[in-house]
């Protein structure tokens, strides 16, 4: 496949074919100013065919990186749609980053678990010790007779029997919540080998751009204009706050707008 | 009180949910995007309405024009939490009507004070 590209390619430098051109061009402009139109027109046809030559290597060479980047990106056009998905790197790396999802989703459901599971633990050391304080503040200023001292003391016993089992529940909590943070590691490692493919893919793309951008020159065609972004379209977290002009940097950035349109 | 969040993302729901609770408000419905939101609002008689901008579907600004261009919701008070942070699109949220604006990430406390500022206005006004 390739050496029939190379041959129908043939002159492989476009600054080859530049000079060629250019060359016909300067005997034509000598030709008629010698008064030779015959001779003249003559050169024009050789500079339209050198045109088209060179158009038809461009093409060829714009055939060829299309290609290479086929290729390096494993979509082979050939095999079967099952196949095809398992070949493609690019849906590799969309189910890597399904993962990512799933894996950062089930972290922060676990830890939102342990973090419920442990708030009214919490909520109730607080609340028992509160019952217990004004009890035991009056044993210390002498309020309190035998009787009652000994149902505090039991109480007091239950409340510290009580808390050790509570603490231990937390302290079990925390840990788990620990642990679940384990997925920053797993998902760091995941996201970089797709942004290892994505260099790759954009390392191919502008490769491709700027053979086609040849042909487009050569053929006449024009640029497609560039199209305005909606201002208000969605564009999730911005991560480069500090070089965008157009975005707030926090909510105190927000506040003062709103209240700046009256807010 | 009757609140209904709406976001795309389940864990993002369950964190207003509890920080909703903490403020001791328990009645609340989740709603994924403004079209499944729309017709949860339509139905039941919500007081409040939290919702995000970037969802599938039917967006947090799509959804805030609805609720305004509804005879039966438009002074239904609408908070945005979201991560879009661009003026244009404050501005945009403004002038659709919305109630408050918090970015994300975002802490308790903010949530708390949108939310209770909201209420102080319309109940002086």
């Amino acid at each position: 496949m390739s050496e029939t590209t190379n041959q129908l390619a043939g002159n492989d430098d476009p600054n080859d074919s530049k000079s060629e051109i250019m060359a016909h061009a300067k005997a034509m402009v000598e030709n008629l100013e010698r008064g030779d139109s015959h001779e003249a027109f003559k050169v024009l046809e050789d500079l339209n065919k050198a045109r088209d030559r060179t158009l038809f290597s461009e093409v060829g060479r714009l055939t060829r990186s299309l290609h290479n980047a086929i290729t390096d990106f494993h979509i082979d056009i050939e095999m079967n749609q099952q196949s095809q998905k398992e070949i493609s790197r690019i849906s590799d790396a969309s189910d890597r980053l399904n993962y990512v999802i799933n894996l950062t989703e089930d972290a922060a459901n676990k830890t939102m678990d342990k973090v419920e599971e442990a708030i009214p633990a919490a909520n109730m050391i607080q609340s028992a010790a509160e019952e217990l304080k004004p009890e035991w503040e009056s044993v210390l200023k002498g309020e309190v007779d035998p009787d009652q001292f000994r149902e505090l003391h039991k109480k007091m016993g239950a409340f510290i029997d009580s808390t050790i089992v509570s603490s231990q529940g937390l302290g079990t909590n925390l840990s788990d919540i620990l642990l679940a943070q384990d997925y920053q590691d797993l998902t760091g490692q995941v996201i970089k080998r797709v942004i290892q493919l994505v260099q790759e893919i954009e390392g191919s793309l502008v490769e491709l751009v700027k053979t086609a951008s040849t042909v487009e020159e050569l053929a006449g065609i024009e640029k497609a204009q560039k199209v305005e972004k909606d201002a208000i379209e969605a564009e999730g977290p911005i991560i480069n706050k500090e070089e965008r002009v157009d975005v707030v940097s926090g909510q105190d950035d927000v506040d003062d707008l709103l209240s700046s349109l009256g807010f | 009180m009757k609140i209904l969040i709406v976001d795309d993302f389940s864990t993002m729901r369950r964190i207003i949910k509890n920080l909703l609770r903490d403020l001791g408000f328990t009645n609340t419905t989740e709603a994924d995007d403004g079209q499944t939101a729309l017709p949860v609002l339509k139905s039941g008689s919500f007081d409040f309405l939290i919702t995000d901008w970037n969802m599938p579907g039917m967006t947090g600004i799509e959804l805030l024009k609805a609720v305004r261009e509804d005879p039966d919701l438009n002074s239904l008070p609408v908070l945005m939490v979201t991560a879009e942070a661009k003026k244009d699109q404050i501005i945009e949220a403004a002038q659709a009507g919305v109630n408050g604006y918090v970015v994300k990430p975002f802490t308790a406390t903010v949530l708390q004070e949108k939310i209770e500022k909201i209420f102080e206005r319309i109940e002086g006004s």
